[in-house]
């Protein structure tokens, strides 16, 4: 009967759920200090990096994990979790990299191979722990870029590293933050230099293969000034029962006249239909825009059994502006709190909110958004939209907008809307000869578009694919 | 074409329509008419597969398949078109694509190619001329914001586009000016073949005027109470259905 209809949501399978057969280095479960030295030890750090980590493990132990978020999240035990894993074998060339993990990555549609990677984009590959293979470097190295793993970066640009690690997000920000800052692993380092537009894109793929570990990576993002790049992160990890803890750190520093683009699709296992299994994602997303700079954050988020996740801006240089594209998905029982934050500290500041939710199954779907304008940010502007979708009536759609203004010249708007994919709609498309999944497909990448239009192209071809994927089965 | 007997069919447990029974054949236009209540809009949402309703007795065949074992698209993609009485609005999903996903649905079924994005285009701009809609229409969401007679020429549009066999128009002429109506007739007599067969739904003679129907019905009750000539209809706009009640003895 017609109820059935919007019901069994949970047929959609996810493609990206294997494991590969690699050999890893993966020391043992449990997190205390000698646990903090080994990490730092085997990536053969320097002295400062370790006080760094120690410094934020002393922080993070006398803190508790946040509740605020409209979550439900199971304890962890952070003993049973290892720390780190790397496929073994080290890489040089292409020629020794694993078979195994360049099966892996094509398997994911990432090329490793520079002259398979059609579409002239940099890719930088971590698995589990640690980045194995980073392409175009020495291209993009020509124009003076960066591009690199983080644990690269600190061996051959340290003090880019220490001036900016922790300048955005301190060690002491929060929770998942100060755990990030103690124990995490590898990551992908970005510099563009002065007055240079980068190429090309400049993408990671994260991929969480190893049993019982976390993923804790680590991104910086520097974009000199009147510097410009485009950079995108995608993410999947294999189908296991147990879930897997995801905490990163992404910081991104944008100088006077520079503007950087980050994109994300996040497609972490999202747990099986009946909410076993699945990644739990904390992670700390901020950037810093100085005068005249321009910061945009697109996000595809589909996957995660939990998701906990505001990428900011702060505008702190005048004229500074900031975007935030979000399309959260949440199917099954998944549960998602994402956001933004907007900071505006600086005068005449701009900033840009889109938030489309889509929720589906028993799922629980979360806009959390802060806009802060300080008593000096004069005639600042700050323009929010966060739409809901509703597929069926078990799953929930919340918007948390907060707002904190001490600026009488500034104007902050809020627009929300709720809105369900009805029957009718559904038997309409079906009158026209379209079927149910399609008809899914059509209104939600239709809801979704102001969004997927803002993502580099390959990717909103991707995106709208996973998100028909994502709501595949929702609808009898 | 389309062959109903003795149909029977539900909705939320109450009995709408109580035994059907309507042959027609290719190129004929029938039109139905009846009072409020008597099942006009029962009968094209049931023939159209509207999940809503539940058949509980009777056959239909269509094109010499069981229209009822068939998914409401695959009814679609066999030809059936309803005309919907009110049409959805659907948020952010561009005329373009529905009728790019509808028309390229509708040739898969029938084992063709997807038309083009440019033969697309060049096929839309050509159909839409039959109900006068502007170039706007493509980049619209699908009835977002349409006035209620752009709807209803949206509906015949569409019908163009998918070039059905038989045609159902509920109630295509309410709610529609006398100017709109001329365009909405218009457009579905250009469509016209001696392949394709139309029912027209509608409680007014007007629409008549302009669609020629060959048969005329009275529903009643859910039941075909009376069957003429296009002279019925203009009886019933003269005298109303007060005669035919009490020829049926209420």
């Amino acid at each position: 009967m017609p109820e059935n209809i919007i019901e069994d949501f949970t047929k959609g399978e996810y493609k990206y759920g294997f494991t590969s057969d690699i050999e890893t280095d993966i020391i043992p479960t449990g997190l205390n200090e000698d646990v903090v030295r080994l990490i730092s030890a085997k990536k053969e750090e320097p002295e400062w990096l370790l006080n760094f980590r120690l410094k934020a493990f002393e922080h993070w132990k006398k803190l508790e994990p946040p509740t605020w978020a409209h979550l439900d999240i199971p304890e962890i035990d952070f003993q049973k979790i290892s720390y780190f894993a790397a496929p073994k074998k080290k890489v040089k060339s292409m020629d020794e990299v694993d078979p195994e993990l360049i099966k892996t990555f094509n398997k994911l549609g990432i090329p490793l191979e520079e002259q398979m990677a059609l579409s002239g984009m940099a890719v930088d590959a971590v698995m589990d722990s640690v980045s194995v293979k980073t392409t175009f470097k020495e291209n993009l190295m020509e124009k003076g870029i960066i591009f690199c793993s983080f644990s690269e970066a600190v061996k051959h640009h340290p003090d880019l590293v220490q001036k900016y690690l922790g300048s955005v997000v301190p060690y002491a920000d929060n929770y998942y933050a100060a755990l990030n800052s103690a124990v995490f692993s590898d990551g992908s380092f970005v510099y563009i230099p002065k007055g240079v537009r980068c190429p090309m894109e400049l993408s990671t793929y994260f991929r969480i293969n190893a049993e019982n570990t976390g993923q804790f990576e680590r991104t910086l993002i520097v974009a000199d000034e009147e510097a410009y790049v485009s950079y995108l992160e995608g993410c999947t990890a294999p189908q296991r029962d147990e879930n897997q803890l995801h905490a990163a750190i992404v910081e991104i520093i944008v100088h006077d006249n520079a503007e950087v683009k980050y994109s994300t699709v996040q497609n972490w296992y999202p747990g099986d239909k009946n909410g076993n299994g699945g990644i739990y994602n904390f992670v700390t997303k901020r950037g810093i825009c100085h005068e005249n700079a321009k910061l945009s954050w697109t996000q595809v988020e589909t996957g995660s059994a939990i998701t906990w996740k505001y990428p900011s801006c702060i505008l702190k240089g005048d004229n500074s502006s900031a975007e935030f594209y979000s399309v959260a998905v949440t199917n099954n029982y998944q549960q998602a709190d994402t956001g933004t934050k907007m900071i505006h500290l600086g005068k005449n500041t701009r900033s840009h909110i889109v938030s489309k939710g889509i929720s589906a199954g028993k799922s629980q779907n979360s806009y959390r958004g802060l806009v802060k304008v300080a008593k000096n940010a004069e005639n600042s502007r700050n323009y929010s939209q966060c739409d809901s979708l509703l597929l069926g009536d078990k799953c929930g759609a919340h918007t948390f907008p907060y707002m904190d203004i001490n600026n009488k010249s500034s104007v902050v708007e809020h627009e929300a809307t709720t809105s369900k994919i009805s029957e009718e709609q559904i038997f309409y498309c079906n009158q026209r000869g379209i079927s149910t999944e399609d008809a899914i497909g059509l209104i939600v990448n239709g809801y979704a578009k102001e969004v997927i239009n803002k993502l580099p192209m390959e990717f909103a071809v991707e995106a709208q694919k996973l998100l028909q994927v994502s709501l595949e089965g929702s609808v009898g | 074409m389309l062959e109903i007997k003795d149909l029977h069919a539900n909705i939320n447990g109450k009995e709408i329509l109580k035994g059907i029974n309507l042959t027609i054949k290719e190129g004929e236009v029938h039109a139905i008419m009846g009072p409020n209540g008597s099942g006009k809009s029962t009968l094209s949402a049931v023939l159209a597969g509207n999940p809503n309703y539940e058949v509980t007795k009777g056959s239909a065949s269509f094109l010499g398949k069981n229209l009822l074992e068939l998914s409401p698209e695959d009814r679609s993609r066999e030809g059936l078109f309803l005309s919907f009485q009110y049409p959805v609005e659907i948020q952010g999903v561009s005329m373009v694509n529905f009728m790019r996903a509808a028309v390229n649905e509708h040739r898969k079924y029938k084992k063709l190619p997807a038309l083009s994005a440019s033969d697309f285009l060049k096929l839309m701009r050509e159909r839409k001329e039959f109900v006068e809609l502007d170039n706007s229409l493509a980049n619209r969401s699908v009835n977002e914001g349409f006035s209620g007679g752009e709807k209803k020429r949206n509906e015949i549009f569409q019908m163009a586009m998918l070039e059905p066999r038989l045609s159902i128009l509920d109630e295509t002429d309410s709610g529609l000016d006398i100017d709109a109506l001329r365009i909405v007739a218009n457009g579905v007599n250009k469509l016209k073949n001696p392949h394709s067969s139309t029912i027209v739904i509608t409680h007014y003679q007007r629409l008549l005027d302009y669609i020629k129907p060959d048969i005329v019905h009275v529903l009643y009750k859910g039941q075909i109470v009376k069957t003429g000539t296009p002279d019925l209809a203009l009886e019933l706009e003269e005298r109303g259905y007060d005669w035919i009640k009490k020829e049926l003895g209420e």
